[in-house]
């Protein structure tokens, strides 16, 4: 994830579903089209939840890293 | 469906803790999907549309509810206390004790409140419909319920689910 520029770094941590992808969707409204949003979360489910979301709202979710008890997940907005 | 938008339609017909929870949460997920989201609000549904929305858990009604300590290690914590039906059911105070130690269990894990969850329904414009009918048996007045809900009837929300590609009877 280097070479990607995150304009906007989104902790969900110690939140459990639905918060952070309500806090997802809240957060990629406040960013451009084109930009990056980094989402930390600790909740389990959420890389199938984040891949469903990114699937439904047309976002790319270009990267998803499975860290142990963290999850982190590269968003870039589409539209 | 429109402007190509999915589309939630839900019915909430309980007014206890445990069931206030799954409306709200599926609207909330849904709309942040950028879900259309309906929820008509029926029977004791209609509760979690007042103002001062106090709901309770009842253990006597739900026998498979485990019954978890919101404090101590996390072996104490996650032990599941085998509390008889005949004292769940009877015993003045436990719903009230059960209640605020789900509540404490939730929050602890990071679970939203449900007043959060109905105020981020609200802001990411989950249509609410109270049942008018159900207002009338009860007798409850408009101002018992916030603002935003909308109250009418089974035909409003069939008009709303018409369209919908999931509904749910919650």
């Amino acid at each position: 994830m280097n070479d990607l520029k995150v304009v906007k770094t989104l902790d969900c941590s110690g939140t459990l579903c639905p918060i952070p992808i309500v806090k997802t969707k809240k957060a990629i409204t406040e960013i451009e089209v084109g930009e990056i949003l980094e989402m930390i979360s600790t909740d389990s489910g959420a890389m199938p939840d984040m891949e469903a979301w990114a699937r439904q709202t047309q976002h790319e979710l270009l990267e998803s890293h499975d860290e142990g008890e963290t999850f982190r997940f590269l968003i870039r907005k589409t539209h | 469906m429109e402007n190509g938008k999915r589309k939630l339609a839900l019915i909430s017909s309980r007014g206890t803790l445990d069931w206030a929870y799954p409306p709200f949460i599926l609207a909330t997920a849904a709309a942040s999907m950028d879900w259309e989201v309906g929820i008509f609000f029926t029977f004791y549904g209609l509760l979690l549309l007042k103002k001062d929305f106090k709901a309770t858990i009842s253990p006597g009604s739900n026998p498979a509810m485990p019954m978890k300590m919101p404090f101590g290690p996390e072996g104490f914590q996650n032990f599941n206390w085998p509390i008889p039906n005949l004292i769940a059911n009877n015993i003045p105070g436990f719903e009230s004790m059960a209640t605020s130690l789900m509540k404490k269990t939730f929050k602890n894990k990071g679970v939203a409140s449900i007043e959060e969850l109905r105020d981020m329904s609200i802001d990411m414009n989950v249509r609410m419909i109270g049942c008018q009918m159900t207002m009338d048996v009860f007798g409850f007045k408009r101002e018992e319920f916030i603002e935003e809900a909308e109250i009418a009837g089974a035909a409003t929300y069939l008009e709303f689910a018409a369209d919908a590609n999931v509904s749910l009877f919650i």
